[in-house]
This record gives structure tokens, C-alpha cells and sequence, in this order.
């Protein structure tokens, strides 16, 4: 038996939980959340925890001023990805113009998941 | 001189968001003014994903929630004027803006929407001793500079202050390879959001140090390290609990003040705990006509509560214009609270006023557990909310009902009551 203690970051009341674990790494109890989406954190986060990557990248051939584009990892990667992506995305180069959602390079760090845009540069 | 009935001042999140919401009520003269070349106010520099969770059920990063809200504001067809400046804005609603294309001009307003955001405390009320070298900026600096510009301000870093542009600029400068040491609070608590604590801090094993602070400052040209030490109650460093950090940048993160220069000017009543105006039901100055919403009226933590809060404004200021909104403020009931808020908005309510629902945000002073938020209309406790943790870092609301006030009668005396469970 494990007992690992997290808050949970779904809402601003940042309710303290305690997941349990049995020997074998499965989850058996979630305590300690005040709604749903607490116990689904506190499952992942100690089994499975994820997170979205975002950074901003310098863009080519824009007519403004912004010289740099944000991005984002279009959905959740593995948590132990972080510096994956973050070493794939350097020496990125945007060509303007570019849109919000458009894929800036395809399946980043091999994860399978896409790095996109979050802003528009023309 | 130009005409315009609506005149909102500042295009970030809460200008766009009361735009948007005037428009819908029916109003049609409606002009954003902005001083930066683009909408979106500070969402701009906010690359990091966390908006709009409660208001699109996903989670955006600063600058696509900008841009659902700029797109709003396009649909509609609402003017807008870029790279302008307000100057002056008089008690009579006179305008006052410059721009390179018109110069300066004036636009008499029937209703005025104050939306200009915050801005960082300065370092210069810090009072660091030592001396003041290159390497020191403030954490939204940093964030400008290294999102928008693309230029990484230093290698090895520390931050001072744990508010939530300094969590995650913690997390952005590891991610661009640079090595944060730690993060110093003087206060016993955390003035961030939890979310960033884990995902910026936790994440990347940086530590947080609660209860410490900034005691010395090396380097004359370029920072080469700081001091911190623990500090006591009444905030003083504890001699012997010194630690030493090497770092050529020293990050500033230490809250935000309302941006009210302007409302000052105008002669608008502000409150010494939020330094934002004193607003009404309505989210009306002391000024009648004049509206005010989003981090120019207090400091908020999620943009939702924003675009939320100048909606309201918004539809209030295009009351006030169809001349629905009276000018008699005699039947405001100050809102009275006691037991850990620090204030509220709004301040005062006149139940004659209120809309179908009315919600009060307030933050408390202290980290608290366990409580129940109660409201009474007199001596009737109408409502009771449990709270299980309340900080000073997170906004709690309270969502008031207009029929509790007709079931209630006449009121004499409005409270908000924090009360241990
Ligand atoms: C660094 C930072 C990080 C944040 N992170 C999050 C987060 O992760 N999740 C979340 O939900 N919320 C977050 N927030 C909160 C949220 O983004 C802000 O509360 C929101 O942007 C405030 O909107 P606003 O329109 O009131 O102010 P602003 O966005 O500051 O907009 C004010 C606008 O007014 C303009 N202006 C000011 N004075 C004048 C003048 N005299 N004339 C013309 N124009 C003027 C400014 O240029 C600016 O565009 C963060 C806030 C900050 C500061
Ligand atoms: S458990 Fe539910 S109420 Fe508690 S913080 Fe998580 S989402 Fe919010």
C-alpha cells in the first residue's frame, strides 16, 4: 500500500486528495475530492500524468510586428514527454502567415500528437 | 465634437467582453479604445494553456481566448481604435485620446466602460537593499520578453514572489533551457493559483520557500547572486537562516495594482484595499454612467470571471443609455461583510436594481479551512455555502438571487459572513 497526497487543479478549490495505491501500482481509493472530476485527477495524475506543452516560436515573413507565433501541443502528452518536445521544437521556424490551429510540425518528440499555432500572424 | 454612447477604454479581454455584450443588449455606438496595436490586452503574452476552462469547457491558452473574443467584436462590426491612448476622461464623460492619425481628440460619451487592466508593482517598492544591476526585471517583463520578443533574459535564475506570472515564468524559462533555483515568498502561503504551483514549480522539482525573502542583491553590473533569508511574523529576516544563490537574473513577482490613473482623474471613488473604483450593483462608479470591470476594478485569476463580470458591465452600461438605469443611488445598501473577506464587488447593492442574480467576488486575508460562506439579509441567513479551503490567492464568489430579496422584504442591512463549520 502507497498513499501519495495531491491537490487537485480541476477548479480554484484546490481540494487536497489522497490517492491509495495497492502493491501492484493500481489505484484503490481516491479520498479527499468534493466532485467527480477530483477523483478522475487523482487517478490519472498517479497513474497516468499528461500535460500540455506551450512555447513560442519565431516566425518568417510577417507583414506586423509580432516576430514570434505561440504554440501548444494540440492535446495532452505524457508528462515525462516535456523535454521531448521542448527539444524537438528548437530551431523551429514558422513561415507567416500562419493561423490559430495549424499544424506547425506534425506529431512532435514522435508522441503522436501535433504541435499547432494559438495565434494568428499574417 | 463626436458622439458616441458607449465608450470603453481598453481592449483586452474585459473591453472586448463588455463590447460584445452592449451590442447584444442593443446598443449600437459603441467605441473600444486601446492604446496597444492589437486587442487582447495581456492574453497576448499569456502563451501558457489555462483559459476559459468555465466559459468554453476547454482549456485555451491566453491568446486564443483573446481571439474567440476579438472575433466577437468583429462579427458585430464594433469600432474600434487601435494604438490610442486615453489621456483624460472628465466627470462630465468627456473622452479625452491620442493617436498619430487623429492627434488629439475629444468623443463626449453618454456611458463609459473603464477596462484598462493592471499593472506590476514595482520593484522600486520592494526595497531591496544593494545595488540596482542589470538582471532584475519584473516577472510580467520577462514574460513579454521571452513570449512576444523572443529574447531570453538570463541562464540561471530567482524569483522573488510566488504570484502567478512569477509560477509561470518559472516553468517557461526551464522549458527554454534556463535553471530557476528557487522561488521566495515572503508570505506563509502562495499568492498563485494551485494549478501553477503543481504544473509550474512541482513539475520541475523547483523549490518554493514560503515565509522567505530577497535580503541582498550582488553584482554592480549584471546580478551574480542573491541572498535570501526566512523571514519572521512581522516579516522580518530571521539572522542565521541566510542561503546563498548564484544567478545572473532576479525575476519580480509581486502582484498587481489596478490601472486607475485615469479613474482618479475623473474624480471616481476607489477603495484603498483593492485600489480599483467602488462600484455598485451595476458594477457603477460613484460616477453614475461610468462602468467599470475586469482587473482595473480588482485583481482577477481567471479571465473567465472577466469576460463574465464585463458582460454585465456592458449590458448595465446599455441600460444606463436607454435610460433604464436611474440616477438615484439613494437605495444602496452598503454590503457588509465579517469573518475573512477583505472586500467585495461589488460594495453596495440596491435590491430595486439587481438583476435576476447578482454575483459578489471577494477574496479573504488569510489561508482558511473549513468554513461556511453565509449571507444574510438582516438577521436571515439566506444562504450557506461550505467552503473547504479559501486563500487569499484565489477568488471566491457568492451568487445572490433577486427573489431572496423579494421573499426577504425590505432590507436594512446586507452581510457576507464567513463562519467556521
Ligand atoms: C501575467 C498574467 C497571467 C495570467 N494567467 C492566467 C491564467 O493562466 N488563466 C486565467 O484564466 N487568467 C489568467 N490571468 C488573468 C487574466 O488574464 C486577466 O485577469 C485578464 O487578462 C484581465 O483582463 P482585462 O481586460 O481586465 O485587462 P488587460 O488584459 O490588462 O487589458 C487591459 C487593456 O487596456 C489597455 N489600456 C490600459 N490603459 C489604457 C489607456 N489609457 N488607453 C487605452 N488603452 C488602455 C491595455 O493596453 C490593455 O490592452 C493572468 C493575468 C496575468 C497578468
Ligand atoms: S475535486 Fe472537484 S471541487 Fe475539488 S478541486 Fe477538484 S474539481 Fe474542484
Amino acid at each position: 500500500m502507497e498513499e501519495r497526497n495531491l491537490i487537485c487543479i480541476n477548479c480554484p478549490m484546490g481540494c487536497p486528495l489522497t490517492v491509495t495505491l495497492n502493491d501492484a501500482g493500481e489505484v484503490v481509493s481516491v479520498t479527499g475530492n468534493t466532485c467527480p472530476r477530483g477523483e478522475a485527477y487523482g487517478r490519472k495524475e498517479v497513474t497516468n500524468p499528461t500535460r500540455i506543452v506551450t512555447s513560442s516560436l519565431p516566425v518568417s515573413g510577417a507583414k506586423g510586428q509580432i516576430a514570434m507565433v505561440s504554440v501548444k501541443t494540440a492535446s495532452d502528452i505524457p508528462k515525462g514527454a516535456i523535454f521531448d518536445v521542448v527539444r524537438d521544437m528548437k530551431g523551429l521556424v514558422v513561415e507567416a502567415p500562419v493561423h490559430i490551429g495549424d499544424v506547425v510540425k506534425a506529431d512532435i518528440a514522435g508522441t503522436g500528437v501535433d504541435l499547432v499555432a494559438t495565434r494568428d500572424v499574417e | 465634437m463626436e458622439k458616441v454612447n458607449i465608450v470603453i477604454v481598453g481592449g483586452g479581454p474585459a473591453g472586448l467582453a463588455a463590447a460584445a455584450a452592449a451590442y447584444d443588449a442593443g446598443e449600437r455606438s459603441i467605441l473600444i479604445l486601446e492604446r496597444d496595436n492589437m486587442l487582447g490586452g495581456i492574453l497576448n503574452q499569456c502563451i501558457h494553456n489555462g483559459f476559459g476552462l468555465h466559459t468554453f469547457k476547454e482549456e485555451l491558452t491566453g491568446p486564443e481566448y483573446a481571439r474567440r473574443f476579438e472575433e466577437q467584436v468583429e462579427e458585430r462590426g464594433i469600432a474600434c481604435k487601435l494604438n490610442t491612448m486615453v489621456m483624460d476622461i472628465s466627470p462630465e464623460k468627456v473622452v479625452t485620446a491620442m493617436n498619430r492619425t487623429d492627434g488629439m481628440f475629444e468623443i463626449e460619451a453618454k456611458a463609459i466602460v473603464l477596462a484598462m487592466g493592471c499593472r506590476e508593482r514595482s520593484r522600486g517598492a520592494l526595497n531591496i537593499p544593494g545595488y540596482r544591476p542589470a538582471g532584475i526585471y519584473s516577472a510580467g517583463t520577462a514574460q513579454r520578453l521571452v513570449n512576444i520578443e523572443g529574447y531570453m533574459p538570463g541562464r540561471e535564475v530567482v524569483i522573488l514572489g510566488s504570484g502567478d506570472i512569477g509560477l509561470i515564468m518559472a516553468r517557461r524559462m526551464t522549458l527554454e533551457g534556463a535553471k530557476v533555483k528557487v522561488v521566495a515568498e515572503l508570505m506563509p502561503y502562495s499568492g498563485g493559483l494551485k494549478r501553477n504551483i503543481v504544473q509550474c514549480l512541482d513539475d520541475f522539482g523547483i523549490p518554493l520557500k514560503l515565509s522567505h525573502t530577497v535580503v541582498d542583491i550582488e553584482g554592480k553590473d549584471r546580478v551574480t547572486g542573491v541572498t535570501i533569508a526566512e523571514v519572521d511574523s512581522h516579516n522580518k529576516p530571521i539572522p542565521g537562516t541566510e542561503e546563498h544563490y548564484s544567478c545572473d537574473t532576479l525575476l519580480l513577482s509581486c502582484g498587481l495594482l489596478p490601472e486607475n490613473e485615469l479613474s482618479r482623474q475623473a474624480g471616481v471613488q476607489l477603495s484603498p484595499v483593492t485600489n480599483g473604483p467602488v462600484v455598485n450593483e451595476s458594477l457603477e462608479t460613484s460616477i453614475p454612467g461610468v462602468f467599470a470591470a475586469g482587473n482595473v476594478l480588482h485583481v482577477h485569476d481567471l479571465v473567465d470571471y472577466v469576460s463574465e463580470e464585463a458582460a454585465s458591465a456592458g449590458r448595465n452600461a446599455a441600460a444606463y443609455v436607454r435610460g433604464e438605469l436611474a440616477e438615484d443611488r439613494s437605495g444602496e445598501i452598503p454590503l457588509e461583510f465579517a469573518g475573512g473577506p477583505r472586500y467585495t464587488v461589488p460594495a453596495a447593492i440596491d435590491p430595486e436594481k439587481m438583476n435576476d442574480t447578482l454575483t459578489v467576488r471577494f477574496r479573504v486575508g488569510a489561508v482558511m479551512k473549513n468554513r461556511f460562506v453565509d449571507l444574510y439579509l438582516d438577521d436571515e441567513r439566506v444562504l450557506h455555502r461550505r467552503r473547504q479551503v479559501m486563500a487569499p490567492g484565489e477568488m471566491e464568489e457568492l451568487v445572490l438571487k433577486r427573489t431572496m430579496f423579494e421573499k426577504h422584504g425590505p432590507v436594512q442591512k446586507i452581510t457576507i459572513r464567513v463562519e467556521e463549520a
